[in-house]
């Protein structure tokens, strides 16, 4: 972000300056790259990026949401669109459109035990495939998209949601952080019963 | 009278309940959560056929030939605008063999053809052609077959509403006292001008469509349904937003208001004090400190006033049978069977502010249907699994009843109470049972 975020502000898991106009304008950005057509990945990458994915997945899987929020930048951005491939989030309203505080809050309220809607708990797997990456031109930062079925059990019923991921990746001194995961639902704009699992 | 035990697990198919015996002063039975024939009823008569019902508003039909597919109870409805912008609603039913002429949400259409044999009809109901129309013989009148109309649609400063009672009254008069509620939510938008283009939870439960209804004016239920998100926004210290229903809430300065006709609203406002009041309660959006400081250096101050706008009403004013305005959303009932329901949350953004205003609108409008909702939604499910038990035949709506000093008589004859006074159920169940007995038009 070009924008300079005051001492006060830094710590974004309690405040959020750096969300503005310029933000809006990358995250827009980022989302058409992740929709066009890409050259053939590396191998490399590709299995590199398949294992990042598989490890998240399993993250979310188990539960273990703190060690899911560690995999995720400073200036992260974890979003559910309702609008199908993403729309335009200054005017229209997203299922999840959570900076690192808002996800800081996802985590700490379903681990509060107070939320009857995830009580039982959400039972989940999910299977990703169809992995392609490709390098952000402009930031050098890992794109990502797969496809995914997040399968889930809760009150008795099993649920299904297919959709894609797109992965915005950035490097850091231990691996890759989540700068963006962009979570499509094939029917993001219909009826969902309690969609308050993880994706 | 005596209620049989059960009255309609175990009832001939021919004998109908008596609908008086099962809604009381202090109760409701069971059984108008769960039977299939009440429902059944439910959908032509408080669905259209006898009361007004929401269908859509203006701004989602925002020119000449705009259509939009609506349910009416279950009824599947085009409204559309004509090219002079008049609005019509008509059955989306092709009146050749039953097919949906319209399948899409919505959009621009002079004229729809029926997909399945390709009669066509004008965007207000007329037929104007069917393929090889000789094989109808020369005596087809083609003004027979026009599209089922729906005979009356009024709207209320954009809010559009439909009935088949011709002898209803006349909207406002059914809406009474909600229209200087629903006037307070509409000029809070600098103009009035509210968009409803902003994108929509559909939000779906396993339940009863009254529960929804049940709970929107329900002043009792936050500090308990409500908990996992009064934890959450304490992580950091301070409570925010909705704290004030977990202090004794009856002792606080919040109030129902009994509106008629089972229309009712709970104002949260006494809570507040002053402009700038609701933005500094709001639970933090995305982008919050950012657009605080921008509009504070920009409008100075009128700041407050801006920064309000992006936050709720803090009125849930709840319009009988299917319209529920909650914060800065409006929020459509459409029962889909007797125990599932499809909640609408239409986000809203207004005119008249910078956009950045509109941007954390939408932020402000995410935190509730993820937070806050879906445990409500919850408890309206386990409610519905509650009520498969017929031997527990009642639920009660009797909080607040004969408890002295609760209800006050306005000057203007409204009813009021404490915010968690059961007085909205049982006020709307009178409207309930006078529109499923007796003719409903006042």
């Amino acid at each position: 972000m070009s924008t300079e975020i005051p001492a006060r502000f830094a710590d974004t898991s309690s405040w959020s300056y750096h969300i503005g106009n310029d933000y809006y304008r990358e995250l827009s950005r980022q989302s058409e790259l992740l929709r066009e057509d890409w050259p053939e990945s590396t191998s490399d990458e590709l299995s590199r990026a398949t294992s990042f994915l598989t490890r998240e997945a399993r993250l979310i899987d188990e539960g273990r949401f703190n060690d899911w929020l560690e995999l995720f930048t400073d200036d992260c951005l974890y979003w559910v669109p309702v609008t199908p491939g993403g729309g335009e989030p200054t005017v229209e309203v997203s299922h999840a459109f959570d900076d690192r505080r808002r996800l800081t809050d996802r985590v700490y309220w379903l681990r509060t035990g107070l939320a009857f809607c995830q009580i039982p708990a959400s039972r989940t797997r999910r299977v990703i495939g169809n992995v392609e990456t490709t390098v952000d031109p402009s930031t050098g930062d890992l794109l990502v998209r797969s496809n995914v079925v997040v399968h889930e059990f809760r009150a008795g019923v099993t649920k299904a949601y297919p959709g894609w991921y797109g992965h915005v990746l950035r490097s850091s001194s231990d691996g890759w952080r989540i700068r963006l995961k962009q979570v499509n639902l094939l029917d993001s704009d219909q009826l969902h019963e309690n969609l308050t699992l993880v994706f | 009278m005596t209620l049989q035990h059960d009255a309609v697990a175990g009832r001939p198919a021919a004998v109908r309940p008596d609908l008086h015996a099962l809604v009381r002063d202090d109760r409701v039975h069971r059984t108008l959560y769960t039977d299939q024939e009440i429902f059944a009823e439910e959908m032509v008569k408080i669905f259209g056929g006898r009361s007004w019902v929401y269908l859509a508003h203006e701004s989602q039909l925002p020119e000449p030939n705009s259509f939009l597919s609506v349910r009416m109870g279950l009824r599947p409805v085009i409204v559309t605008r004509d090219r002079a912008g008049v609005l019509h609603a008509v059955f989306n039913r092709c009146s050749h063999r039953g097919a949906t002429l319209c399948r899409e949400q919505s959009g621009v259409a002079k004229s729809f053809q029926c997909p399945y044999h390709g009669w066509t009809f004008r965007n207000t109901g007329e037929l104007v052609g069917t393929p090889w129309p000789q094989g109808y013989g020369e005596d087809f009148d083609r003004t027979e077959f026009g599209l089922h109309k729906v005979s009356r649609v009024e709207s209320y400063r954009g809010f559009v509403f439909a009935t088949l009672n011709e002898s209803a009254p006349a909207l406002t008069d059914w809406l009474g006292p909600a229209t200087g509620w629903l006037d307070y939510w509409i000029d809070r938008a600098p103009g009035g001008e509210v968009l409803v283009r902003s994108g929509v939870h559909r939000m779906g439960y396993r339940g009863n469509w009254k529960l929804a209804y049940d709970n929107a004016g329900d002043g009792y239920h936050p500090a308990f349904s409500h908990r996992s998100l009064l934890e959450m926004a304490s992580r950091m210290g301070e409570s925010k937003d909705m704290a004030y229903f977990g202090r004794s809430p009856d002792e606080g300065p919040m109030r129902t208001y009994m509106l008629g006709n089972g229309h009712s609203v709970i104002d949260q406002r006494p809570n507040y004090d002053g402009p700038g009041s609701f933005w500094a309660n709001q639970r933090p959006q995305p982008g919050r400190e950012r657009v605080e400081e921008y509009i504070r250096a920009e409008y100075g101050a009128d700041a407050d006033r801006l920064l309000d706008l992006c936050v709720g009403s803090q009125i849930n004013l709840s319009i009988f049978p299917n319209l529920l305005i909650i914060g800065n959303q409006i929020q459509v009932v459409e029962p889909l069977a007797v125990d599932s329901t499809q909640l609408s949350w239409h986000a809203t953004s207004i005119g008249g502010v910078p956009p950045e205003i509109n941007t954390i609108r939408m932020r402000t409008q995410e935190d509730f249907p993820a937070f806050g909702e879906p445990d409500d939604q919850a408890n309206f499910e386990e409610v519905q699994r509650g009520l498969a038990a017929p031997e527990a035949e009642w639920v009660f709506a009797n909080r607040g009843l004969n408890v002295p000093g609760w209800q006050e008589v306005g000057p203007d004859g409204v009813v009021s109470s404490t915010a968690t006074d059961e007085l909205h159920m049982r006020h709307y169940y009178a409207t309930w049972l006078d529109l499923m007995t007796s003719g409903g038009a006042r």
